[in-house]
C-alpha cells in the first residue's frame, strides 16, 4: 500500500489548516454561505437533509487497518457510531457538526486520508477493481497506476473547475468488477505481446442520460497514460458544455461531437502533453509500484478449511457466497457482506470496523478493500484461517451468506439523507432483503443484482442492475420505476424500463411477481435471472409485473 | 384570477448542527414543525423569508415549504418535508432521538 511521504503530509496539513480558518470565518459571520459553500465542497463537506455529511476518499477502495480504526474513532467521537460505504468506494459520515469538521480532517490526516475532491467539478476518487492485486484472473495490479492518477489529479491546477465532475475507473482484469464502461474514463489493462498497456474508454456514465463508454484507444502504452489522460481531460475542459449542467458531462461532449472528432482533438492535444511529460511520472510510478509489492503468501495446508466445509453447514453456505479465487495457491479473497437482512446497505458500526481492522491485521496482510457494491473485502487470506475469520465475523453480525444474492443490494442513501433525492432507497432495499429471506426464496433465486437509486443521478447504479429500481416523485408521492436487463460487468448494458412505476408499498410485490416468473420460466436452476432475461426477452417479465395490462391485451 | 396561496412555513438548516429548523411567529427558530408559524398570506410569507435569509450567521438555505393546519400546529404536506420534519427511516436518529428533543 502507498504510504504518504513528507510532501503529501505537508500538503494535507496546509489544506486542513486553511479549511479550519474558513470554518472559523463562516462561524464568526465573515463568510456568507454563498462564499463558504464552494470551500466546504472542495473539502467533501455537504449539507444534506438533516445534517452535514462528510465524504471521505478511500483511494481506489484500498485501506489499511489503522485507517479503518480511524474511521471507527471518528464515528464514535464526532458522529453516531457508524459510517456508510458508498458505490464510489468512499465513506460518508452522516452527522458531523460544522465546528468539528476541522478536527475530523486532522484526524484523517494522521492516517494519510482526506476528503479533498470528493465533491465539485474535479477529478474524483479513481475507483478500481476491489479484488486488485489478489484476483486469479488479473493481468496486473492496477492500483499503482490508480495512485499515480491520484497524485496527478489531486489539486491539478488546470482541472479544478471542469465543466462537471469527472470519474475514472480502472481494472487490471478482463472480468470487469469496476464498471469501467459507466465512467467518464474507463481504463482496462491489456497486453500487446509482452507490452502492458490500456484499452481506454471514454464517455460512459449513468445519471439522467445513461451511456456506455466507447473505446478511444484500443492500446495505450503504460508509459503514455498520464499525458493521454491529461489530453482527454484538457480537451473536455475546452469542448465540454458549460451552458447546461445536464449536458456538461464528457459523455455528452463525446456524443454531440462524435467519438472520431473527439478522438482527433485528444490526439492533437496528446502530441503536446506527451512532450511536456519529461518521464518524471514514470520514476514516481516505479516508487509507487515498489510500495504495492505483493505480500509474502504462505505455503501451508488447507485441511482446516476442508474440514470446516465438510462439518459446518453455516460455514459452507458462507464460503459458497463470500469467497473468490485468489492468485496465490491456498488463498482466497473474502467479501464481507455489509448487507445483513434488514440492515442499511453499506453501513458498518465502529465495532464492526474495528473487528475488520483486527482481522486484516491478524489474517489479511494488513489490507482491506471497499467494493463499489458496498461490501468490505479481505483480499489476502489463507484458507486455513477462514474458519476463525468466519467465527469472528459471525460474532459481529458480519457473516451473512448473501454476497451476490438478491439481498446483496446496492442502494444510495436516498431521501433518508440526501438533499438531491426524490424518493427513499434504503427502506426499499431493507424490505426486499427481509421479504425474500422470510419467504425462503433467496437461495432458490441465486445470483442476482438489484440496484436502487433514490433519484435520476443514479448513485445506486440502477441502470446496470439486473433489476434496477429508481425512486421518483410523482405528483408528491414516492414512485418507483423498474428497469430490467442491466449489466455492470465487461458485457455492460443499460437496463430497459419495464413500464409504469410502482407505489412505495407495491415495489416488493412487483419484484416477487417478477422473480416468480423467472423461477417458472428458467431452463434449469443453473440459468441465472440475467441469462433467462437475455434468452426470453422482457415479455414474460413485463407480463408478470403488469398482470392487469397483460390480461387486457389478451 | 390568481392562484390561491398555499399556506407555508419558513424552514432552513441550522448552521452549526445542520438540523432542520423552522421559524416561529415570535421570531425564534424551532426544531419542531408544529411550532412553526403557519403563514397564510403571500406577502407576509415573502417578508418572513427575507427576515430568515438575513440571519446567515445562524441558518442555511432558508426557504418556504407548503404546510397545512393540524390539531397540534402546522403539518408538512409533501413527503420530503415529512422526512425533514421527522428524520431518517433507517435509524432513530436526528429529531427522533429522545435526547435531542
Amino acid at each position: 500500500m502507498y504510504d504518504y511521504d513528507a510532501f503529501d503530509r505537508a500538503f494535507l496539513a496546509e489544506r486542513n489548516a486553511q479549511f479550519r480558518q474558513q470554518v472559523e470565518r463562516r462561524l464568526d459571520g465573515s463568510l456568507t454561505e454563498e462564499e463558504f459553500r464552494p470551500l466546504r465542497l472542495m473539502n467533501g463537506l455537504y449539507l444534506q437533509l438533516h445534517a452535514y455529511m462528510l465524504r471521505v476518499c478511500i483511494p481506489y477502495g484500498t485501506l489499511n487497518p489503522q485507517q479503518m480504526r480511524q474511521f471507527a474513532h471518528i464515528a464514535d467521537t464526532w458522529d453516531k457510531g457508524y459510517g456508510h460505504f458508498t458505490t464510489r468506494q468512499n465513506i460518508q459520515f452522516n452527522w458531523p457538526k460544522l465546528k468539528d469538521v476541522p478536527d475530523i480532517l486532522d484526524s484523517l490526516g494522521e492516517v494519510g486520508m482526506h476528503a479533498i475532491q470528493t465533491s465539485g467539478n474535479t477529478i474524483r476518487n479513481t475507483t478500481a477493481d476491489h479484488f486488485a492485486g489478489a484476483a486469479a484472473d488479473e493481468i496486473e495490479d492496477p492500483r499503482p497506476v490508480a495512485e499515480l492518477i491520484r497524485q496527478w489529479s489531486t489539486d491539478h491546477p488546470e482541472f479544478q473547475f471542469l465543466p462537471r465532475k469527472f470519474k475514472i475507473a480502472i481494472t487490471g482484469s478482463p472480468n470487469d468488477r469496476a464498471v469501467t464502461r459507466a465512467h467518464d474514463i474507463g481504463l482496462r489493462m491489456v497486453r500487446r505481446g509482452a507490452e502492458a498497456g490500456f484499452e481506454v474508454l471514454v464517455g460512459g456514465g449513468l445519471g439522467r442520460t445513461p451511456m456506455l463508454g466507447v473505446v478511444i484507444r484500443d492500446f495505450l502504452p503504460k508509459r503514455d497514460l498520464l499525458p493521454y489522460l491529461e489530453a482527454i481531460v484538457s480537451t473536455y475542459n475546452v469542448m465540454g458544455r458549460r451552458d447546461n449542467k445536464y449536458k456538461a458531462r464528457i459523455k455528452i461532449t463525446v456524443f454531440e461531437n462524435g467519438i472520431d472528432r473527439f478522438r482527433e482533438a485528444v490526439e492533437a492535444r496528446f502530441v503536446e502533453t506527451r512532450r511536456e511529460f519529461s518521464g518524471v511520472d514514470q520514476q514516481i510510478l516505479k516508487g509507487i509500484e515498489a510500495q504495492f509489492a505483493p505480500p509474502a503468501f504462505r505455503d501451508a495446508p488447507t485441511d482446516a478449511f476442508d474440514a470446516a466445509l465438510a462439518a459446518d453447514p453455516a460455514f459452507r453456505a458462507w464460503a459458497g457466497t463470500s469467497l473468490a479465487g485468489h492468485r496465490a495457491p491456498g488463498h482466497a479473497i473474502v467479501t464481507v457482506s455489509l448487507k445483513a437482512h434488514g440492515a442499511t446497505p453499506g453501513d458498518a458500526t465502529s465495532a464492526q470496523m474495528r473487528l475488520l481492522a483486527d482481522l486484516a491485521e491478524r489474517y489479511g496482510h494488513n489490507e482491506l478493500r471497499i467494493s463499489h457494491e458496498q461490501n468490505v473485502i479481505l483480499p489476502h487470506v489463507h484458507k486455513s484461517d477462514l474458519p476463525a475469520i468466519h467465527a469472528a465475523l459471525a460474532g459481529a453480525g458480519l457473516a451473512t451468506a448473501n454476497v451476490g444474492l438478491i439481498s446483496d443490494i446496492i442502494a444510495c442513501p436516498g431521501m433518508d439523507y440526501c438533499a438531491l433525492a426524490t424518493a427513499r432507497s434504503i427502506p426499499v432495499a431493507q424490505a426486499i432483503a427481509t421479504h425474500f429471506q422470510a419467504i425462503g426464496l433467496e437461495q432458490e433465486i441465486g445470483a442476482l443484482k438489484i440496484k436502487i437509486s433514490g433519484c435520476i443521478n443514479a448513485c445506486g447504479h440502477h441502470h446496470v442492475g439486473h433489476i434496477g429500481i429508481l425512486g421518483l416523485d410523482r405528483a408528491g408521492v414516492e414512485n418507483y420505476q423498474i428497469t430490467l436487463g442491466g449489466d455492470h460487468t465487461e458485457t455492460a448494458a443499460i437496463g430497459e424500463r419495464a413500464g409504469p412505476g410502482f407505489a412505495y408499498d407495491q415495489v416488493v410485490p412487483a419484484i416477487e411477481r417478477l422473480l416468480r416468473a423467472y423461477l417458472a420460466n428458467r431452463k434449469a436452476p443453473t440459468e441465472t435471472f440475467i441469462d433467462a432475461f437475455r434468452r426470453l426477452g422482457p415479455a414474460p417479465f413485463k407480463a408478470a409485473l403488469y398482470p392487469a395490462e397483460a390480461r387486457d391485451a389478451a | 384570477m390568481s392562484r390561491q396561496f398555499t399556506p407555508k412555513v419558513v424552514t432552513a438548516n441550522d448552521l452549526l448542527e445542520g438540523d432542520v429548523i423552522y421559524l416561529t411567529a415570535d421570531d425564534r427558530w424551532t426544531r419542531a414543525h408544529h411550532e412553526a408559524e403557519l403563514i397564510e398570506d403571500e406577502a407576509h410569507a415573502q417578508l418572513r423569508l427575507l427576515f430568515a435569509a438575513a440571519q446567515s450567521d445562524r441558518v442555511v438555505g432558508a426557504c418556504l415549504a407548503d404546510a397545512r393546519p393540524g390539531p397540534n400546529g402546522p403539518e408538512p404536506v409533501h413527503f420530503r418535508e415529512v422526512f425533514r420534519a421527522r428524520g431518517p427511516s433507517n435509524y432513530p436518529h436526528g429529531k427522533q432521538e429522545v435526547a435531542h428533543v
